[in-house]
């Protein structure tokens, strides 16, 4: 790990003018994903500047009926939150099919959405990689490569990375909204569906955030009901990441909401896919994926995302 | 390189002579990087205060120093163990304010003011645990190294589930939530052993689990 330096700002807005300010100055939550990274000098911060402690760990409810999560809420404490396990419990289930115990823990919510990739070419400072150095290529995308866990739509020829969180999934399928506080003090509301970016040509831009702007909240707008389900299919039966996920809100006339993980650089939702839902699976999925470009490895996903949600709304 | 061969060595003398030969040659590495890279904006050390097993202690660490580095390397409770270093195996597995986390993945200037649980705190040969005589009982361990881990995260489990925390294996979300084997392998999913001891694991926690009930 290289060396940095370490300070404990005073609130929010404080944290973001800092992070703006100081060169090479990164934020810390949980520290689960990023302490990770950068012990593979993967990330390599100048400067740390851990935002717990900063009064962003309840959760509240809105005027709309939604709820408004802190930013550090814990993983553990989202999916146990009784208003969560009772409206929206695609969240619940989602997180809970998630890493451990331990680390759910410590893992924050908005720590959560800006996780890193698990692509191990990503991981491997020996490999080329487009989103840790530039330019340098994509390790996924060389003959003989291990692309089996990547993407299959969304990617572009510079990255074929996937988003890994499960949380983000469901987020995704209940509308979230990301709340901010950038570092001239100015608050603003990003979309889920607009807050992480596809890779295109620039694969180390991630997310919509400008340099120094901090998560503060992500809100839910009031509960959409129906039954939710989360089902994520994976090598091992607990603490793996998805091969495929996929979340679904049924509504009793047919109607509802799909959202995918494992197979896109974002959560993957359509709302000309939602439309299609009381024709089936196969319906669902053919708008869903529509362009998709899979690896030789990695092509299962299309027929296996098919068939979870075939499985799931035979169960429904 | 090679490790100086001097047979008057105990093992562990010669592991942190090795790990200081590393050290040395991480830090010239370092130093590369760190003119290319910039300068950091303030001190690299940081005094953090911490309870650890009931006692205040006051340390001054680099800012790097984990949690997991700062409870064996600076205040010798060696219980806690390394295994990956990477919140894969758990081994490290601690209690900070009352909940099980992986001391590896967390910097020991994150808990200034906290209160630390390490295997050391929560029993002694001559005073053990329930959780840690049912793992002898059952025999819950062969080679022992993720054993600390293992029963860190075994007590928390069964108060988690007590509290209401759902699992991914959990049914109804709004229920109580009944001790299962299903409940407690899941999780304890974050705590690996190579010996293969889970089913002696499992049978070690059910029978704390049903003595306290």
């Amino acid at each position: 790990m290289r060396a940095f330096s370490y300070e404990k700002p005073a609130d929010p807005a404080a944290a973001a003018a800092r992070a703006a300010e100081v060169e090479g100055a990164k934020f810390l939550a949980g520290g689960t994903n990023l302490l990770d990274l950068m012990k593979l000098e993967i990330e390599t911060p100048l400067h740390v500047i851990d935002v717990n402690g900063l009064g962003l760990d309840e959760i509240s409810e809105t005027e709309e009926g939604g709820l408004r999560i802190g930013t550090l809420v814990t993983n553990t404490a989202l999916s146990a939150d009784t208003r969560i396990r009772r409206d929206y419990p695609l969240l619940t289930r989602a997180i809970a099919a998630g890493a451990t115990g331990q680390l759910r823990n410590k893992a924050t919510t908005g720590g959560n959405l800006l996780q890193r990739t698990r692509c191990p070419y990503f991981y491997d400072t020996n490999m080329p990689c487009n989103k840790r150095a530039p330019g340098s290529g994509c390790g996924a995308l060389t003959e003989g490569a291990f692309s089996r866990q990547l993407g299959v739509i969304g990617t572009s020829d510079a990255c074929i990375a996937t988003h890994p969180s499960d949380m983000a999934v469901a987020m995704r399928a209940l509308d979230a909204v990301v709340e901010t506080v950038t570092p001239t003090g100015m608050t603003r509301e990003i979309p889920l569906e607009e807050f992480h970016l596809l890779p295109g040509d620039t694969p180390e831009d991630e997310t919509a955030l400008m340099p120094g702007e901090l998560i503060t909240h992500v809100r839910l707008p009031a509960p959409v009901g129906g039954t939710q389900e989360y089902h994520k299919v994976r090598d091992r039966a607990s603490y793996a990441f998805a091969l495929v996920s996929v979340a679904l809100v049924r509504q009793a006339d047919g109607s509802g909401r799909v959202a995918l993980g494992g197979v896109a650089p974002k959560p993957w939702r359509s709302d000309a896919a939602d439309a299609e839902l009381p024709n089936g699976a196969s319906a669902v999925m053919s708008v869903l994926l529509d362009g998709a470009r899979p690896t030789e490895e990695n092509a299962f996903k299309i027929t296996l995302a098919e068939r979870t949600l075939a499985a799931m709304l035979k169960e429904a | 390189m090679s490790p100086p061969i001097d047979f008057s060595l105990r093992r562990r003398t010669l592991l942190a002579g090795t790990a200081a030969a590393a050290a040395f040659s991480a830090a010239n590495h370092r130093g590369a990087a760190a003119q290319s890279a910039g300068a950091t904006a303030g001190p690299e050390t940081t005094t953090v205060k911490l309870s650890v097993n009931g006692e205040q202690r006051e340390l001054t660490v680099d800012n790097r120093t984990t949690l997991l580095d700062a409870l064996r390397e600076h205040l010798q409770l060696t219980g806690t163990k390394k295994g990956c270093d990477h919140g894969q195996c758990g081994a490290c597995t601690c209690t900070v304010n009352g909940e099980r986390i992986n001391s590896c993945l967390s910097l020991a200037v994150m808990h200034d003011g906290d209160e630390v649980e390490t295997i050391e705190g929560i029993g002694q040969p001559e005073s053990m645990d329930a959780m840690q005589a049912a793992f002898v009982e059952h025999d819950g361990f062969q080679c022992g190294y993720c054993t600390p881990g293992q029963i860190q995260s075994a007590r928390k489990v069964i108060e988690e589930i007590r509290a209401g925390i759902p699992s991914h294996v959990t049914g109804d979300l709004t229920a109580e939530i009944a001790i299962t084997d299903a409940e407690i392998r899941e999780r304890m999913s974050g705590n690996i052993c190579r010996c293969g001891a889970y089913a002696n694991i499992l049978a070690a926690i059910t029978q704390v689990a049903e003595e306290s009930a």
